[in-house]
């Protein structure tokens, strides 16, 4: 069976009144079906990563290379209609703010109904149909009156239903998810997570989820790949990232939280910023803010250690048994 | 999950018709008595100017040299007759067909071409936008009235050349408000999101770009209608646009400019006229500003 998606050594770099060199050398690869968690902060190149696998990054101020193959196609290579057809028919994508990246001046139904016109060549009425099949699916409830609602008459919850809806209405077979739950409150944002576990068990689909919460990525992803600074720093399963972060980085990820913290304690965070990103970076971009950071960190980009399978750490130390922190 | 199985029984209904945008920005000019009011007036006054010759009215042209400024409610002569003896309610029903004409073909013109123009600029951006945007800016450095004088008069007087000094006129703003608001739009999600569903280029602005930045230049540019009728009214006062012996109301006000102090009320009524006419639309326009606006 071929690969979902092969991502080899891709590198994006921005152009204008100052270079950023947003993602350095990533590789990820994806099983037909699987669930990827990006997990990052703002910043480290995730949402660029989604953006350059649909081909959307603006092509006069983006600089990109490296190969990307989804279902054996290859996707840099695609222009016109075949990446038309490509875009929303193969892949199709989910955005952070429901409220403004649906089309305002159309019903929800429209939208959907337009997007699956053009994918499979059906009429109005058909796609209507499968509009209103959709909404079912992503569990709206009296879709038959919600297919003709406006987006700013639906709640945001309902919004972002509407924008899965709208994404998997020309069944992808994967699916990029930029931080969908982030512009919605608590509850909303585990009804959705559940959704789209949900829908990705019933459509077979293989999912790309962006986030920089670690605990919606355990929820919702069989593995896991830490970026940071436009590099990915630690991929591995879900289970091997929660119980053997080998990562500095991604330790510190997994400390920063509330739990087991108790009241006036201060909060376990990682000191520092990110790098800017101006220029290229040739040691270990995590070194400056890392707590058991070696001089020979600073001297080129560490290694990748590779201790399993599918599994690798980009740190020195990582081939090192754990110094006790 | 219960939710999940509630849904599979979930028999597919039929899908009903969909209402419209049009149809609901109808039902709201509807309930909007005001606007109706000025949609009715303007309506009249459109009907009667092109069914004026049916009206069985006296003849716009024909003087006579003994019923001169025959005051308003005068036997025969319902608003009076003007300074050669020329029925008024003849000459202003006539009145509104140049009137009108030039009031809004121009704007009609120029809503169609700084559509384009802005809309182009707008969504391509770079070099074609500073093209663009710096040869309308060349426009705004004159102000509107002066620089329809000024065209008007290199090109000399007739109703063409007043109908393409305004056209020119109002090109500018209406590009200026179709670019701001599309590069406003450009940079919105939905349009990445449209994308990202694989639409073409063409499609985006076709459908998302054009959807979202219309009625915003529409409503604009019905505001203007007011001011290209007041402009097309002085070019005529000035003698620059239309003609004598043609009824027009900027130019009748010209010629009964000279009996204000024999006939007041006589020499204000194409005045009248000229006011209601720009209240009317500008009022109507603030009333499809707010039955277009879907969002609230």
């Amino acid at each position: 069976m071929t690969k979902l998606l092969e991502m080899k050594n891709l590198n994006v770099r921005f152009k204008g009144k100052r270079t950023v060199h947003a993602i350095n050398d990533v590789s990820l690869s994806m099983e037909q079906g699987e669930t990827l968690a990006l997990l990052g902060e703002s910043g480290s190149g995730k949402s660029v990563t989604l953006k350059t696998l649909l081909g959307l990054l603006p092509p006069k101020r983006s600089e990109i290379d490296g190969s990307i193959h989804v279902n054996g196609t290859d996707i840099m290579s695609l222009r016109g209609k075949a990446l038309q057809r490509y875009r929303g028919g193969e892949v199709s994508m989910v955005f952070q703010e429901p409220a403004l990246a649906l089309d305002p001046v159309y019903t929800v139904g429209h939208q959907i109904a337009e997007s699956v016109m053009r994918h499979k060549g059906v009429n109005k009425a058909e796609a209507m149909s499968t509009a209103l099949d959709m909404l079912d699916r992503v569990r709206i409830p009296s879709a038959n009156r919600r297919l003709h609602n406006y987006p700013h008459e639906l709640s945001g919850g309902m919004r972002q239903r509407v924008m899965i809806a709208l994404a998997l209405a020309c069944r992808p077979r994967l699916l990029l998810a930029d931080e969908p739950t982030t512009a919605l409150d608590a509850t909303v944002q585990i009804q959705i997570l559940l959704l789209l576990r949900e829908l990705q068990k019933e459509f077979g689909m293989g999912v790309i989820f962006v986030t920089h919460d670690i605990g919606v990525a355990v929820e919702i992803s069989e593995r896991i790949a830490v970026m940071y600074a436009g590099q990915v720093v630690e991929e591995g399963t879900t289970h091997e990232i929660i119980r053997d972060a080998r990562h500095p980085y991604t330790q510190g990820l997994l400390a920063a939280n509330l739990h087991d913290v108790a009241r006036g304690e201060r909060l376990n965070a990682i000191p520092g910023a990110p790098p800017a990103l101006e220029v290229r970076p040739d040691s270990c971009p995590f070194a400056p803010r890392c707590p058991v950071a070696m001089p020979e960190c600073a001297a080129g980009l560490p290694p990748l250690h590779l201790p399993s399978d599918r599994r690798r750490v980009a740190c020195l130390r990582a081939a090192q048994p754990l110094a006790a922190e | 999950m219960a939710m999940a199985e509630a849904t599979s029984i979930h028999a597919p209904e039929k899908v009903e018709k969909s209402k419209g945008y049009w149809s609901g920005v109808g039902h709201r000019l509807v309930r909007d008595p005001l606007t109706m009011f000025c949609l009715a007036v303007i309506a009249a006054l459109i009907l009667s100017a092109v069914f004026a010759p049916y009206l069985g009215l006296a003849d716009p042209y024909k003087g006579s040299m003994i019923a001169r400024l025959k005051p308003i409610g005068a036997p025969g002569y319902p608003l009076g007759t003007d300074e050669q003896g020329r029925d008024m309610l003849a000459r202003l029903i006539y009145g509104g067909r140049l009137t009108l004409f030039i009031g809004l073909m121009p704007v009609v013109i120029a809503f169609f071409a700084g559509s384009i123009l802005g809309i182009t600029a707008g969504y391509v951006g770079g070099l074609t936008n500073t093209i663009i945007m710096r040869t309308v800016d060349v426009f705004f450095a004159f102000p509107s009235v002066l620089l329809a004088i000024a065209i008007s008069g290199a090109l000399g007087a007739g109703i063409v050349n007043s109908l393409v000094s305004l056209t020119i006129v109002f090109i500018p703003p209406i590009t200026r408000v179709a670019e701001a608001v599309t590069s406003g739009v450009r940079k919105l999600d939905y349009i990445d999101a449209a994308r990202a569903s694989g639409a073409s280029a063409w499609t985006v602005i076709r459908v998302h770009v054009i959807g979202n930045v219309l009625s915003p230049i529409f409503v604009y540019a019905t505001s203007l209608t007011s001011v290209c009728m007041i402009l097309a009214a002085g070019l005529s006062f000035l003698g620059i646009g239309v003609r004598p012996p043609e009824p027009e109301w900027g130019l009748m006000l010209n010629t009964l400019r000279s009996v204000i102090y024999v006939n007041p009320w006589l020499s204000a009524l194409p005045g009248v006229m000229i006011f209601v006419t720009s209240l009317c639309l500008n009022l109507l326009s603030d009333g499809l500003r707010s039955a277009m606006n879907v969002r609230d």
